[in-house]
């Protein structure tokens, strides 16, 4: 197996039972996905782009197929494993951005500190990682606002501070944009291109082609399987340098 | 995560709901401080009753006849009393009692009906139930049937008011009788009122009251007195042993049973355990009830944050961080419930005792009891829906509105 590639699926099978006719949402899905990619996946609803982000993430075990994260077979780890693979090698961001209403914005980014078993920090060790997180992202003076005080794009980026504050090499990023208005959306893109610049693999699903631009990679999903995938063509590389632009994030 | 940390979590999870949080440890306040209350409640009552059958009397020996069958009556009778003060050894008085039915007592113009007992000198002492003022009835007023009569404190009160009615005259059914002195007053116990009966010698009631029985000078009970602790034994089976040859029958099968003190008490605890395991088992009840109350509440806790469930598992908590989580917050729920339980019990009894609505008696023991029940409650009633929030499916979880 190729030492640089950090996912690798072969001949992924999701079926669901549910309805009348067993749903294949997943039908024979086979990628490889090198360390430090930006890699979008493009697809109607439907497509199956979900479900392989979800099987990607650790959250959904395909019906038939193998799944080596880091060259490790995700479908030989229990449940210990798999909570700790979620927990420090890959990062989620949501299009709802999934944080938790009644904590601060710090305690979300903590959160996963807490649920971390190996090298641990201490209390004050967390909080300053937490703190140099969000600062990160530019929400240095937003530390004790709750979600709910927040704009959208402010929330996304307290998740993607909470996404990267154990470190992953992986950011699985489902709709990140999605809610959000074009200003902010070219902020957290900026964002994202930013952490692949400094070696993140990023895999990120929309439905949007300028979205998708930004990435290096395209993959096109159609019923349960990649209709295309090659080099973004049209990589627009410096669209949002948003981090720079913004006073002492960086 | 640490164990601690999950504390944490749960209790900010307890926090963001105050009020609900409060009502539903309300059930597990309730059913704590009503076993520690109940249990009060049943010990006060049996400590009361101990009270009262000591009030009968110290070092206290009962000799009633067994219940005769026909044809041949019970046979207890006045010289095996006298029999018994010359025989048996290390005793300090031994009185004799028979009752009739109510009779009407008169004087003056006032008369109603009173219980009346025969009794024997040795009754105020045996039985210590003191003479106020006069004198109570001697062997001689025994031996020569003196028609005098003693009262208990409420009768001479109904009857004579303020007037003294030591050597009054008073009409006893048919028989008038000179009052020689009134009764201290005694309360009840167990169920009799000492200020509300009359007694005369026991020889007058058999002549004037009992003169058609067939058996004559029988008595229904005869007391007795040990002189101390130490000869309550050996009294026992001299007055065993006297009363069995009296009889004609052996001693493994009498005519009468003979009880101390500590029978009675025995026999009155017994009753008592029924009534006080008949409330434990009712407080027991509504502690149960507060352990669906908190599964309630959690059950409903863990729909409502379905999705936050979702969000902590996919950034790492195992499942066994979600059950902890949520049955730590059942835990620190029925604990602090049980804590202010234990404290509301404690309150709850002494309130009780200090207003006089019911003695009562803490029981160490039921604190520790009731505290453990509450947090047993709230691990048993915590781990269904803690459990149903560690399976959940996180994708399911995280589409959850």
């Amino acid at each position: 197996m190729d030492n640089d590639s950090l996912i690798r699926v072969e001949n992924l099978v999701k079926i669901y039972d549910g309805g009348e006719v067993p749903l294949r949402a997943l039908d024979g899905v086979s990628l490889t996905i090198a360390r430090g990619e930006f890699v979008a996946i493009m697809g109607h609803s439907g497509s199956g782009k979900s479900t392989l982000m979800n099987v990607l993430g650790a959250l959904d075990r395909p019906t038939e197929g193998r799944y080596w994260l880091d060259g490790e077979d995700v479908g030989e780890m229990d449940v210990e494993e798999l909570a700790d693979l979620r927990n420090r090698r890959i990062g989620f961001i949501f299009q709802s951005f999934n944080l938790l209403p009644r904590l601060s914005a710090l305690q979300n980014v903590r959160l996963p500190m807490l649920y971390r078993l190996e090298n641990r920090l201490d209390a004050a060790k967390r909080e300053k990682t937490a703190i140099a997180a969000l600062e990160v992202v530019g929400l240095g003076s937003r530390l004790y606002h709750r979600p709910n005080q927040l704009s959208g794009g402010q929330q996304q980026r307290v998740a993607i501070a909470r996404a990267l504050i154990n470190q992953p090499a992986l950011i699985l990023a489902d709709e990140p944009t999605g809610n959000l208005d074009t200003k902010s959306s070219e902020e957290i893109i900026g964002i994202l291109q930013n952490l692949n610049r400094q070696g993140v693999t990023i895999v990120m699903v929309t439905h949007e082609s300028d979205v998708a631009a930004h990435a290096g990679r395209i993959v096109h999903m159609k019923d349960g399987k990649i209709m295309t995938d090659g080099p973004n063509g049209h990589r627009q590389r410096d669209a949002a340098p948003a981090l720079e632009s913004r006073g002492g994030a960086a | 995560m640490t164990f601690i940390e999950t504390i944490g979590v749960a209790w900010e999870g307890l926090l963001l709901n105050k009020l609900r949080s409060f009502l539903t440890t309300l059930g597990v306040i309730i059913g704590v401080a009503a076993v520690i209350l109940m249990i009060a409640i049943s010990a006060g009552a049996a400590a009361a009753i101990a009270d009262q059958i000591n009030a009968l009397g110290t070092n206290l020996i009962l000799i009633s006849a067994q219940r005769g069958t026909p044809g041949k009556p019970p046979t207890l009778v006045y010289d095996d009393a006298l029999a018994l003060a010359q025989g048996v050894k290390g005793i300090s008085g031994v009185a004799a009692e028979q009752s009739v039915t109510d009779q009407v007592i008169q004087w003056g113009t006032a008369n109603f009906t009173i219980p009346t007992l025969g009794e024997t000198p040795d009754f105020p002492t045996v039985r210590q139930v003191p003479v106020g003022s006069g004198r109570f009835f001697t062997q001689v007023d025994l031996d020569r049937k003196n028609k005098v009569i003693v009262l208990g404190s409420k009768v001479a009160h109904d009857l004579f008011g303020d007037t003294n009615p030591v050597d009054q005259e008073v009409m006893l059914g048919n028989t008038h009788l000179t009052v020689i002195g009134v009764m201290a007053p005694k309360g009840s116990v167990g169920g009799v009122d000492y200020d509300d009966q009359v007694y005369v010698p026991l020889t007058v009631l058999y002549q004037r009251y009992l003169a058609n029985t067939p058996v004559q000078n029988r008595v229904r009970a005869i007391y007795v007195s040990a002189a101390s602790a130490e000869t309550m034994d050996s009294a026992i089976s001299q007055i065993k042993t006297l009363l069995a040859r009296r009889h004609g029958v052996t001693v493994s099968n009498p005519d009468f049973t003979v009880q101390t003190q500590q029978d009675i008490i025995q026999t009155q605890q017994a009753t008592t355990e029924t009534f006080r395991t008949l409330l434990a088992w009712v407080a027991a009840v509504s502690l149960l009830v507060g352990g669906i109350g908190i599964m309630n509440i959690m059950l409903v806790s863990v729909t409502e944050r379905t999705r936050e469930i979702g969000v902590r598992v996919s950034i790492g908590a195992r499942p066994d961080d979600v059950r902890m989580q949520f049955l730590l917050e059942a835990l620190i729920l029925s604990l602090f419930g049980g804590l202010v339980g234990v404290v509301a019990g404690i309150g709850g009894a002494w309130l009780f005792n200090e207003t006089g609505v019911m003695r009562t008696a803490l029981v160490p023991w039921s604190l520790g009891l009731a505290f453990a029940a509450a947090a047993a409650v709230g691990i048993v009633f915590g781990y269904f829906p803690a459990n149903t929030a560690a399976n959940l499916d996180p994708i399911e979880a995280l589409r959850h509105e």
